[in-house]
């Protein structure tokens, strides 16, 4: 029997389990919005089509699943090209389905008409223009294979109103035929085992954990690994919660705002370990100074990350949970670790926080009076800018899967779409959002998805009323000379909240901190806490210092 | 220094668009690219030549790998066969063209067109040849010049084939 196209995309998201879509209908969806009315998947409508790719992005992360978005053609599209880039910088499985204008339109500029697959091919991990009817079935199957196995990423598929509303004989295929496609998963033997050496005879190891070690589920293992060779764990942006920060071996994030022991143990490493983690710009500074005394295995499964940004002297290439397992069952004794691990405490011990005296709430005191009062399934979600890392440094993330950020593209805006799909995905879970007043009104219309869809999510914005992390730069590397980064027409967060039926509270003295986040927390409906923070507050407080210690050269 | 590199790609649409984005995107200096259809009409080759030192060429060829539709790519040592295709309109006047002629016989370049006031030259060789030739011309006055880019195949019973096994595994 034959069935329309669109029908055959609900089909194909259905036996890929597919349980909830976010999206924006138009002109170029309309039969692929039909064939979903009664197809039993959830449809979640959001105000902006970035925020379904946002939205996708938090459901992914906080699931493993691969998260789905639609869009129409158009402007349909390239609203959700900051969300797709958002989610390839981050490594993140996502499929995005684009409507296009009727085949033989295309080319012609027809209303509505833009050429999504040229416009993101540089940040999709592969893209289809689905001209024929009869490719769907093998493209969704491909499409949802790429998007999750090897190193995750976003697949776009675009695909023509006509050929939506064609005739096809479904069947999906049962497996992938890609030549050019299979991700290595088993690391080398004989590369393992010179790891294995190189670590049984390292003095002063480190291991640094990416994003990768949570995208291939390798917790267990990893933690296995490091309490095996007694080596400190330091860890990415992206690599927060791959690693208990509970665990004694915990060190904290590496990087131009990472903490101090972890950036000193890597100076004085002799051997690291690099699980999944790309070694970034402003995870290393400048890479000829980074980890100078180090020999350096690097273990990821895309192999074009492997030396691409530090040098590696053994370079395994292969799934993270693999490799890690693979290398357990080497007998691996490193004699003299007992000095290295003190040598390490006394980092630890050297970074203490300052007492802080500024006018307006602290910020970090806001961040570890919430996360006193968080158990380690709480998921936290961040914008981007100073609240961000002032999260990342102090909350303290034990679980994978927990701590969702945008770490590689930086995209502000981020947070409010992400925590809905994260509520989404993990219905039964605290959901909490920590967000900046700039951040927040980049897509704070999804306060409308919030209470459309009756998610209990808590917000938190820091609000300083200024670009934060901008105005920081501007007083370290410009003399102060601060321009453009005060927020002068800010509306008053708590009206807002109130006009789309959200309840909100101010906190502005030091002694209300406690219990409005216990009201907060204990709030069994969506409320926003809008704190007003001390608007000089920075993150690096005296960035002289770290950059003598670190070798962290800042980009800005 | 000049690196020739093999690249088996699936036949689609698009296929180049994204391969040539690549070397923009990643600031990759591509000297010349030529593309045709292999043996199996499922299966083009493209042969690239970069410019660029042995880090640049390693990032060339893994950033390529990365691409769903490329499925295999190769480092083509520099003797092996490697041919470029050129044609080249001369000026040419009834007192210089026996002698245009001849120059194009010693390179064994075949006359294709000929008209009152110019000639067209076939020439196939590698780089070398063909600017020798170009330089040879010149002074006749070069009209227009049209050049296919390298192709370049091994020697003997190397061979660029689409395999089923797993990707390369980082040792180099």
């Amino acid at each position: 029997m034959k069935i329309t196209c669109a029908q055959a995309i609900i089909e194909a998201l259905k036996l890929e389990e597919v349980e909830v879509i976010f999206g924006y209908p138009g002109g170029a969806v309309l039969p692929l919005y039909d064939s979903l009315r009664c197809s039993g998947i959830r449809h979640v409508l959001v105000r902006h089509e970035q925020a379904a790719a946002h939205a996708a992005n938090g459901y992914s992360r906080s699931t493993g699943k691969v998260g789905v978005c639609i869009a129409t053609s158009g402007p349909g599209a390239t609203n959700l090209v900051t969300g797709i880039a958002t989610a390839y910088m981050d490594s993140i499985p996502m499929v995005a389905i684009t409507g296009q204008v009727p085949v033989d339109m295309i080319g012609r500029d027809v209303f509505q008409e833009v050429d999504i697959t040229g416009a993101t091919e540089p940040f999709t991990k592969h893209n289809y223009l689905a001209k024929n009817g009869q490719d769907i079935p093998r493209i969704l199957k491909e499409a949802f294979h790429i998007a999750k196995t090897g190193r995750p990423g976003p697949v776009l598929i675009d695909i023509p109103k006509d050929v939506q509303e064609s005739l096809i004989d479904f069947e999906y295929p049962s497996k992938v035929d890609l030549k050019g496609y299979r991700p290595t998963y088993k690391g080398h033997h004989n590369q393992l085992k010179r790891a294995a050496r190189a670590i049984e005879k390292s003095m002063r190891p480190v291991i640094c954990v990416g994003g990768g070690v949570i995208s291939s589920g390798a917790t267990g293992e990893v933690l296995e690994f490091a309490n095996r060779i007694r080596a400190p764990v330091a860890t990415t942006l992206m690599g927060i919660g791959a690693y208990p920060s509970k665990d004694p071996l915990f060190v904290g994030m590496i990087g131009q705002y990472g903490s101090h022991a972890a950036n000193k143990a890597i100076d004085e490493a002799d051997l690291l370990i690099v699980l999944g983690a790309r070694m970034g710009d402003r995870a290393t500074g400048k890479p000829e100074e980074f980890a100078k005394a180090a020999n350096i295995v690097h273990i990821d499964i895309d192999p074009a990350e492997i030396g691409k940004n530090i040098n590696t002297n053994i370079p395994i290439v292969g799934d993270i949970k693999t490799t890690v397992g693979e290398l357990l069952n080497f007998d691996i004794d490193r004699k003299d670790w007992a000095s290295w691990l003190d040598t390490v405490k006394g980092f630890k011990a050297e970074s203490s926080i300052e007492e802080y005296w500024g006018a307006g709430l602290d910020p970090v005191h806001i961040i570890r009076a919430l996360s006193s009062r968080c158990d380690d399934d709480t998921i936290l979600v961040t914008d981007v800018g100073q609240h961000q890392l002032w999260a990342g440094k102090y909350f303290g993330i034990n679980t994978p899967r927990t701590f969702l950020s945008s770490g590689g593209l930086g995209t502000m805006g981020y947070g409010l779409p992400a925590a809905i799909g994260a509520k989404i995905g993990k219905k039964d879970r605290e959901v909490v959002l920590i967000t900046g007043d700039g951040s927040f009104q980049m897509n704070m219309a999804e306060l409308a998805t919030i209470s459309q869809e009756g998610l209990v999510i808590k917000i938190i914005i820091l609000n300083n009323s200024t670009l934060g992390m901008v105005r920081e730069l501007q007083e370290h590397y410009y003399d102060g000379r601060y321009y453009g980064v005060r927020m002068t027409g800010n509306p008053d967060f708590t009206k807002i909240a109130e006009a789309y039926g959200i309840e909100a509270i101010k906190v502005e003295k030091r002694g209300d901190i406690d219990s409005a986040i216990e009201k907060i927390l204990e709030s069994d409906r969506a409320i926003i806490g809008e704190f007003f923070i001390d608007p000089d507050a920075n993150v690096i407080p005296n960035p002289g210092r770290w950059d003598n210690e670190t070798h962290i050269r800042r980009i800005g | 220094m000049k690196h020739i590199l093999g690249v088996l790609v699936e036949n689609n649409p698009g296929v180049l668009s994204k391969v040539s984005g690549l070397f923009s995107r990643r600031g990759f200096n591509i000297d010349s690219l030529a593309v045709g259809v292999t043996e199996d009409p499922a299966i083009s080759r493209m042969t690239i030549v970069v410019e660029g030192d042995s880090y640049i060429v390693e990032q060339v060829t893994k950033q390529l790998n990365k691409l769903i539709e490329v499925i295999k790519v190769e480092n083509i040592s520099t003797d092996s066969v490697v041919r470029e295709l050129a044609l080249i309109k001369v000026s040419a006047t009834p007192s210089t063209r026996n002698e245009i002629i001849q120059i194009a016989s010693v390179f064994r370049a075949n006359i294709v067109d000929i008209s009152q006031n110019s000639l067209t030259i076939e020439i196939t060789g590698d780089d070398q040849k063909i600017s020798a030739l170009v330089d040879m011309l010149k002074e006749f006055g070069i009209k227009e010049m049209v050049r296919t880019g390298i192709i370049a195949i091994d020697r003997g019973n190397k061979m660029i084939k689409v395999n089923n096994n797993s990707m390369n595994n980082g040792e180099e």
